[in-house]
């Protein structure tokens, strides 16, 4: 069964994130909420480890995306934006939830 | 030696995760009422602060960052910002808030507060200070 994982931390000051995806199996998910949706900015020094996920589906919390000042267009292509009913959806959809605070 | 010390106030966080980037903000307003020399810099997480086009509505807390527009006003006008820490995080000075102060002694011409400074400056400017706080 599939998982969801949600990372809340920027990548950049925490480990959350590397930590995580050391951890994702393909055909799981990571939603990036709060601080972690820095991770799913363009350009960064952490953009190449999103890419080289496969097998991967990333999404991330688009009030948490917009109240960053991070613009549509500097999210990462493959991203998916959820909004807070989207969340419930992907917890309920998935086997269980793996929080990497 | 003068009684006018230099502050800077060090900011390594992002804004909304944590409570660090608004607490820094109350504390520098404070602070700008006592005629010292304020300096702020931005580095690490901290440059996130200053990013243009936040917008909080979605999630229900308050979007402090016009705050920043007003540090001008009370005599804030050196905010230092890392090219480095930008730059880890594909960034550039045009996604920042465009922080400007008025010059008094120059017809209140616009000036930019922002000043984009290598790490080493960095280092530098910190090791002139007499007080740096960090947040």
């Amino acid at each position: 069964m599939s998982e969801l994982h949600t990372v809340n931390k920027s990548p950049f000051e925490k480990g959350s994130f590397d930590n995580c995806l050391g951890h994702v199996l393909e055909g799981s998910a990571v939603l990036l909420i709060e601080d972690g949706v820095y991770a799913a900015m363009k350009g960064t020094s952490t953009e190449a480890k999103v890419l080289a996920a496969k097998g991967v589906k990333f999404y991330a919390l688009g009030a948490d995306v917009k109240a960053r000042g991070i613009a549509a267009d500097r999210v990462i292509e493959g991203f998916e934006i959820v909004d807070y009913a989207g969340f419930v959806d992907l917890s309920a959809e998935h086997s269980k939830v793996v929080a990497w605070v | 030696m003068s009684d006018i010390k230099k502050f800077l106030y060090l900011n390594r966080r992002a804004p909304y995760g944590t409570i660090y980037a608004w607490e820094a903000l109350e504390v520098v307003l404070i602070g700008a009422a006592f005629d010292q020399e304020v300096s702020l810099a931005f580095v690490d997480d901290g440059v996130y602060q200053i990013l243009k086009g936040q917008d909080t509505a979605e999630t229900g807390m308050k979007n402090f960052s016009p705050t920043y527009s007003a540090l001008g006003d009370y005599d804030v006008t050196q905010l230092y910002v890392e090219k480095e820490s930008l730059e880890e995080r594909g960034l550039t000075v045009d996604d920042l808030m465009p922080l400007k102060w008025e010059d008094e002694d120059d017809d209140w011409a616009e000036r930019d507060s922002i000043r984009v400074v290598s790490r080493e400056e960095m280092a530098k400017i910190m090791e002139g200070q007499d007080v740096v706080f960090s947040f």
